[in-house]
């Protein structure tokens, strides 16, 4: 990269320079210069760092091999990133009100939010969901929830994604029975299924079944949609959770890696063809605090990823060997303390994606730490997208940190870092020992104490929890509250599709799923069948339960 | 209402109340036990001990359910290990035991080691006489679990359970070390996993020895906790066991040497309270230590004279 | 011999983000507390048994999944109903500020919200055990 005597000039230099530094190293502005993640930062990256530095072999062109400046040619220039903001809430007709305010504001894809229940695979009328519906997003027990969610929106014309992980055929199942009614071809749909569990496993908890079954309700959706909706993102392998739980950068990287790789080898081995179906993976990444660390980690992840997918799984079509990924910007990164600050951090960490090539991105609201965004805090998020892409220059050259002493060295750092979890992972016997064993819950665990730990001996400084305090706040801006009385409405609605729908016919769908479920037959399929007949979710889980087993958490404290 | 008054008329409270007291060696803790005492001896206590993740909390947890569904009433201790550095303790396998009935027929206590290293906290057993005296028919006991030999649980029940998973590849290593000495039944559990059958094969292998010189044949289960599988096979030969030990007398024999280990400990822990007690007042301990130290004397010929002007007991040599 | 603190840690409701509760867990045990934590989805019912069973000094619980309404009353009316209500009860939460103000008001001991330090949480619990009188004979 640099020529040999322009290396040994800076060298001489360098000695120089090293006598007057070492004077005013005595002072430091800050305790510690470390990363986000802990990893120590040197106080200056020259040539010296990039010495063996090989440009086409690390960087090339964007939209080429190993696409670490990119995965288009032209990136931002032809087409923003998609503008997707995260929500849903209360009853399912709440819900599609703000779909309606948000396309109105210039969002560009929808993305739904379920609350707890839907995700746990019980109804809203279950003892379990006493207390909880409606509540971190919208509450679906049958097709017909799912069709008031998406009235007056065309879904030919949309982009979804939904964020459901164990009963994601489900919610899969009935969106495509919605399409049916409005006379969309299932070819035309186009979205993305969060339905990675095994995150759910590693970080955020949100399981029901074993993870072999679990696996299996994966790979038959994955060949459903290869043949029936072919534009559909089947997986959206999750790392934003792994960070959220508290892992550090490079474990998020490599863990979520993991994962991908673990869905793919699955496929295979399920008889399944690596170029086939690996275009419609794509991957979710946290975007936290430390500005140069995420940049680095989303251009590392994209080579680890591209030499993989062309040396290790053979895919032969160069479209696979691409990493796809949505950015969410850091939820656990922002403070109940003087709120508005939030609205800072978000947009340092919404730039950080952009300039680590995102293909999507969702904003934080600044109202997260204490309730769902309210309507003005969701506009703020989504205007700090607008202002990024229109107001700071930064879309109008691909990857501009390229080149950069500092930023290549931490990307290969965090590549090597990455490689060495990838290696320990297969050494351990893959993915599944590894949750068995509660190897990742416990790193994970490790990092977050470490964490908390450092803010604590005030190592860290975090704006407005341990310095820059105001005393006796007050908090202004508003706060949504749910309606108390969505359960009930909900809890009504539900019996009301029970008691006028055909339960001979839910019966037998469900015995069909039953025997689908029991052979090989394809259970997304079986399940198409039961929600068109407004099978309930919870009655759908319920039938697999017993033949799947349910999931109880190692001990991993 | 005294809580121990509470206790013996059945509340669940107090016998946890009574728990702490015992565990926390509060004044008066002796007089409760002694108190308990004649009314223990009547449940049988199995203990499961292996190496760590190998499933033990599970396995309690599954035939607890199958005795339950007897209609027994089972008392549950599980241990894990105080952190040296900070005396405190995380307990965890509460975690594996949820959704018991809350009706009184189960009671389940997480205890902390509390600097003990033999498997078992030190008041382990006192808790279990506690237990015992309370009513429970069962009283299932989990070690630590640190992978080496347990041996408090010998002491402490009338079955042992060697719990291991196909991954403890040097399980015949750990016989070696002795664990074949505690085991009355191996339960090699998590059996789904790739080499379940070989670590089977290879233990029934080297215990065809010493099933040769027992009675008892040893046996090896291979049980998933999880699924629930081959549990009711587990339960079997517990019943077995205890079978065997009632009719061959080894069951008296073995709880008449629990009774002389435990007056032993019994008498062993006043006695140790006594030197430190009383040592202060017969000599000037630092005088004496400063007097070996500078070589004037040793420790073997002060010992024991000290050991006489305390108890008047002539060592014996 | 010394009276160790015990205190349970619970995950009631049905989300799953136990990040705070095990760092919690975690400082608790280097504070030289003894912690039961009894793992996600736990209903009422169960930890208020488990907090009986194991007589601890202190029941704490976190909830961020908006159900502190419905769950943290639930807790306290099953304490009292058994007589355990000299079990502390404290929480932590995504809880806005008129919800602690209601909670504690009805019985819940103390509530920290996002930004409170584990360093608080112990000296916070040190204290409120060491101000509890225990009104009982044992023998």
């Amino acid at each position: 990269m640099i020529e040999k005597d322009a290396l040994k000039s800076l060298d001489e230099k360098k000695k120089n320079w090293e006598k007057k530094a070492e004077k005013l190293r005595q002072v430091k502005s800050r305790p510690r210069f470390i990363t986000v993640s802990g990893e120590e930062v040197k106080e200056l990256y020259t040539p010296e760092d990039l010495k063996n530095f090989d440009y086409n072999e690390k960087l090339g062109l964007p939209g080429e091999f190993p696409y670490t400046r990119g995965i288009h040619h032209t990136m931002y220039r032809s087409r923003l990133w998609t503008m997707r903001q995260f929500s849903g809430m209360g009853t399912p007709r709440q819900t599609n009100e703000r779909y309606h305010y948000l396309l109105n504001h210039g969002q560009t894809g929808l993305s739904v939010a379920f609350d707890l229940p839907t995700l746990m695979g019980f109804d809203s009328d279950h003892v379990r969901s006493l207390g909880e519906v409606g509540k971190c997003g919208v509450a679906v027990d049958t097709l017909a929830d799912m069709e008031i969610i998406f009235d007056g929106i065309n879904l030919g014309e949309v982009s979804t994604s939904m964020t459901i992980n164990a009963p994601a055929s489900i919610l899969l199942a009935m969106y495509l029975a919605v399409a049916e009614k409005q006379g969309i071809p299932f070819a035309k749909l186009r979205g993305t299924l969060q339905n990675d569990i095994l995150k759910e496993y590693i970080a955020q908890k949100e399981w029901i079944f074993p993870p072999r079954p679990s696996i299996r309700l994966i790979t038959d959706m994955m060949s459903f949609c290869t043949d029936h909706v072919p534009q559909w993102n089947t997986i959206s392998i999750s790392g934003y959770h792994i960070r959220e739980a508290g892992s550090t950068a490079a474990q998020e990287l490599a863990f979520t890696l993991a994962d991908g790789f673990a869905y793919i080898e699955a496929a295979i081995a399920d008889g399944q063809d690596v170029d086939k179906f690996a275009t419609r993976l794509s991957f979710f990444f946290n975007a936290h605090q430390d500005f140069f660390e995420e940049i680095a980690k989303y251009r590392a992840a994209r080579r680890i990823y591209a030499r993989r997918m062309r040396d290790k799984y053979k895919a032969k079509d160069e479209r696979n060997w691409l990493l796809r990924f949505h950015t969410q910007t850091a939820g656990c990164s922002l403070t109940a303390q003087q709120p508005e600050n939030n609205i800072v951090r978000t947009a340092l960490e919404a730039l950080s994606a952009v300039l680590g090539g995102t293909q999507s991105l969702h904003t934080n609201s600044m109202d997260e730490t204490m309730a769902l965004p309210s309507d003005k805090a969701a506009l703020i998020a989504l205007r700090t997208q607008h202002v990024i892409a229109c107001e700071t220059g930064v879309v109008n050259t691909i990857d501009p940190l390229a080149g950069s002493y500092f930023v290549e060295s931490m990307t290969d750092k965090m590549e090597a870092d990455a490689e060495k979890y990838l290696d320990e992972i297969d050494r351990r016997g893959g993915v599944l020992k590894c949750i068995d064993e509660g190897y990742f819950q416990r790193e994970i665990a490790r990092a977050a104490y470490r964490y908390q730990q450092e803010i604590e001996r005030g190592e860290r400084i975090i704006v407005g929890i341990n310095d820059y305090l105001v005393e006796d706040e007050v908090i202004t801006i508003p706060i949504l509250k749910i309606d108390e009385t969505v359960e009930r409405e909900q809890v009504a609605s539900l019996r009301k599709i029970k008691s006028g729908r055909d339960n001979d016919k839910v019966k037998r769908t469900l015995d069909d799923l039953a025997m689908a479920a029991k052979g090989n037959g394809n259970t997304l399929k079986a399940m198409l069948d039961c929600v068109r007949v407004y099978a309930t979710e919870g009655e759908i889980v319920d039938t697999l339960r017993p033949i799947f087993g349910e999931y109880i958490e190692p001990p991993i404290i | 209402m005294t809580v121990l008054e509470k206790f013996l008329s059945g509340d669940q409270a107090a016998l946890a109340r009574i728990i702490t007291f015992i565990e926390d060696r509060q004044e008066k803790y002796r007089e409760v036990l002694a108190r308990l005492y004649p009314q223990s001896g009547r449940a049988v206590k199995i203990g499961f001990t292996g190496p760590p993740g190998a499933g033990k909390s599970s396995l309690v947890n599954s035939i607890a359910r199958l005795l339950l569904a007897r209609g027994h009433r089972i008392g549950i201790i599980a241990v894990d290990p105080t952190s040296p550095f900070t005396g405190g303790a995380l307990l965890g396998d509460r975690i594996r035991m949820v959704d018991m009935p809350t009706d009184g027929s189960v009671y389940i206590r997480s205890m902390a080691t509390r600097g003990s290293s033999g498997g078992l906290a030190a008041a382990t057993g006192n808790v279990a006489t506690a237990l015992d005296a309370f009513g429970f028919d069962f009283i299932l006991i989990e070690t630590v679990g640190v992978g080496q030999v347990e041996l408090d649980i010998v002491d402490t029940c009338d079955t042992v359970i060697v719990v291991l998973v196909p991954e403890s590849g040097d399980a015949i290593q750990a016989l070696k070390a002795g664990l074949m000495e505690i085991a009355d039944i191996f339960a090699i559990n998590k059996a789904d996993r790739p080499g379940s059958e070989n670590i089977v094969a290879e233990l029934n292998m080297v215990l065809e020895l010493k099933r040769n010189k027992i009675e008892w044949d040893l046996p090896v289960i291979a049980t998933e906790a999880i699924n629930n599988k081959n549990i009711d096979r587990l339960l079997e030969k517990i019943d077995a066991h205890l079978g065997y030990i009632k009719t061959s007398g080894l069951f008296e024999k073995h709880r008449r040497e629990q009774i002389k280990n435990k007056l032993f400990g019994v008498m062993q822990f006043h006695f140790n309270n006594l030197i430190r007690q009383e040592i202060g007042r017969i000599t000037d301990l630092d005088k004496v230590i400063s007097d070996i130290y500078e070589g004037k004397s040793d420790p073997f010929t002060v010992g024991e004279s000290l050991l006489k002007k305390i108890s008047g007991i002539q060592p014996l040599h | 011999m010394s009276e160790k603190i015990r205190v349970l840690l619970a995950k009631p409701g049905l989300d799953g983000h136990d990040r705070g509760i095990k760092v919690i867990a975690a400082a608790f045990r280097d504070a030289g507390f003894e912690v039961i934590y009894t793992g996600l989805r736990q209903t009422p019912e169960n930890i208020v048994n488990a907090a009986i069973q194991e007589d601890v000094d202190a029941v704490g619980v976190s909830i961020l999944s908006g159900a502190h309404m419905t769950l943290f009353p639930a807790i306290l009316n099953l304490l009292k109903e058994k007589k355990a209500d000299q079990i502390i009860l404290f929480g932590g939460g995504i809880i806005p500020d008129e919800d602690v103000a209601a909670l504690e008001k009805s019985g819940v001991d103390k509530l920290f919200t996002p930004g409170a330090t584990t360093e608080e949480t112990v000296k916070y619990l040190r204290e409120a055990v060491a101000k509890r009188k225990r009104d009982e004979k044992i023998i």
